[in-house]
């Protein structure tokens, strides 16, 4: 198995195939957690705004978006949108990170939802009896207290969303494209160096790579939001 | 040419939006012959939770430099009343005024009241309906509903600026802890009184200096004792100059040591003619430092007096009863 890690690791064009995987994984993982947040964001607040005439519909929306992107399975997601609902030739790899940003913004959603929920409720009283509106108490007083209980729930998410990513090569992958990903990466050293074993562990070691930076990440954010309150 | 048509444009679209600003007011205005000098009028106040009746009709008017300490057994609606009268709950039905003009209005549920008891009564007697007075009515509560639903709608907006007229001190405290003492006191003169940052800064430092802790300026309300915690509350109100202030049982969650150095701030801003609404259980306060007593139960108000007089010559018997728990 050492002698084909070996092997992989000194073939150039087997080295680039997972350098351009790699690289493939982080920006679709970024993208669609960028759409996913600003989605995820948008449902929490609409979700949790007072219930008057004009949020009825959209609370609706909300809530059905919710259901549906959490109740089914990511890679049945991605397959309606690439081959039914965006079935435009060359939009491929842009239908699949728009999925999963969808897909993420759903729990995302819900992450937020309740974060903002376990702030006091006093908080939004005592902003409202001031003569802030709703969404300036909102942004003035409730999310920046929410967002420390938020981070650790986004970051999971995040996680989570670069491991769910790993399916964009099931609708078809070809080196040079974006949707080229590390999971791919690894099926297409195996034609080359028939041992998956070996090109699995490389690919696990690139994940964790990643992974292990995430994390370090989120707990840098975490301690930034940390030190604003004692 | 060009630019004098849109300029044109312009200035006809925005005057047309002033006069409809205008009209908008005018509906929040106290018709001239029901106008008072009073700063707060309540009239007939209802309050319902689903089937649980907390208001029961409460008629009030507080004027300008009152102190009105309002006492009464847990559950009366004290609390309620208070949270009516800066909008954080919305009435079932009646008025309340703040300088002459309506900040709620609802009166049109007892032309329905009659309405459907004229329907009921009908459909009971077999009679048939009086039409006339029965249309009388009714045109009468279509005219109200118009003008109170506009009310209404007109205030959805300025709700937030009679906010800024009517501070409120919580039992909890409420500081935002995210903030320092000194930004918790700056944050809404600057951002909703367009405040400058130094002005605000001044303006918290000197009132902070009042209450005896410009030293903890800098500090995070969590180190903070709850004292303390409540006297910032109130310079925190205090720093919006409001016309009113509004205590929620402000001493009820503070130690018993901390009661005092909170009730000092309080009597302070009491002589100097700040008007107050104290929900309270310290009876000292209310019989040394309020102006008026207020004993409110089961919704509505028993008794209102000077304190001398309330407290030593009660008349209502749930009074004397509570009274004689509390003394």
């Amino acid at each position: 198995m050492f002698q084909d890690i070996i092997e992989i690791l000194s073939s150039w064009e087997l080295v680039s195939y997972m350098i351009q995987g790699f690289f493939n994984s982080i920006l679709v993982t970024l993208i669609s957690a960028l759409l996913g947040l600003f989605l995820g964001f948008v449902v929490a607040i609409v979700k949790i705004a007072p219930a008057n005439k004009w949020m009825k519909v959209p609370k609706i929306i909300c809530e059905a978006y919710t259901t549906v992107f959490r109740g089914t399975p990511v890679a049945l997601q991605l397959f309606i949108m690439v081959f039914a609902v965006f079935a435009i030739p060359g939009f491929k790899p842009y239908a699949a990170i728009l999925t999963f940003g969808i897909n993420s913004g759903a729990y995302v959603s819900e992450s937020i939802r309740a974060g903002i929920t376990s702030v006091d409720k006093g908080q939004m009283e005592a902003g409202r009896a001031m003569g802030f509106t709703w969404l300036e108490t909102m942004i003035r007083i409730i999310l920046p207290q929410a967002i420390k209980n938020i981070i650790p729930a986004i970051g999971n998410e995040m996680i989570a969303l670069l491991k769910e990513t790993s399916i964009i090569g099931w609708v078809g992958s070809t080196p040079g494209t974006l949707t080229f990903d590390l999971n791919a990466a690894a099926s297409t050293i195996y034609r080359t160096v028939p041992n998956y074993l070996a090109s699995g562990i490389l690919v696990g070691c690139c994940y964790l790579i990643v992974v292990y930076a995430m994390v370090f990440l989120i707990k840098c954010i975490e301690k930034r939001f940390a030190k604003n309150e004692r | 040419m060009k630019d004098n048509k849109v300029a044109q444009a312009l200035k006809t679209w925005t005057s047309r939006l002033r006069t409809k600003k205008e009209e908008r007011n005018a509906v929040c205005h106290v018709p001239e012959e029901t106008r008072s000098d009073a700063l707060i009028s309540v009239r007939n106040l209802y309050k319902k939770f689903g089937k649980l009746e907390v208001l029961n009709g409460i008629n009030l008017d507080i004027n300008k430099g009152d102190v009105v300490a309002i006492i009464g057994p847990s559950g009366c609606g004290k609390s309620t009343f208070l949270r009516c009268l800066n909008g954080l709950e919305t009435p079932s039905a009646g008025e309340i005024i703040l300088e002459n003009e309506y900040v709620f209005k609802n009166e049109r549920v007892y032309l329905k009241r009659k309405m459907r008891a004229m329907k009921e009564e009908s459909k009971k007697t077999g009679k048939p309906l009086p039409m006339d007075e029965f249309n009388a009515v009714n045109e009468e509560y279509l005219a109200l509903r118009k003008e109170e639903k506009a009310i209404a709608k007109y205030m959805e907006t300025a709700i937030n600026l009679h906010r800024q007229k009517v501070g409120m001190v919580f039992q909890q405290f409420n500081l935002f802890p995210h903030l320092t003492v000194l930004q918790n006191i700056t944050l809404a003169p600057m951002k909703l009184k367009k405040v400058g940052e130094e002005e605000a800064k001044a303006k918290a430092m000197e009132l902070l200096k009042k209450v005896g802790l410009a030293e903890k300026a800098n500090v995070y309300p969590s180190t903070l004792s709850g004292g303390q915690k409540q006297r910032i509350a109130i310079v925190r109100a205090l720093a919006m100059e409001p016309e009113v202030l509004l205590f929620d049982e402000p001493t009820s969650a503070l130690d018993p040591e901390m009661v005092g150095e909170v009730l000092k701030v309080m009597t302070e801003l009491a002589q100097e003619g700040m008007t107050m609404i104290v929900v309270t259980h310290e009876m000292g306060f209310a019989k040394e430092v309020a102006t008026r007593v207020i004993f409110m139960s089961d919704g509505v108000i028993k008794e209102e007096n000077a304190p001398q007089e309330f407290f030593t010559n009660p008349k209502d018997e749930r009074l004397k009863e509570f009274l004689s728990k509390v003394l």
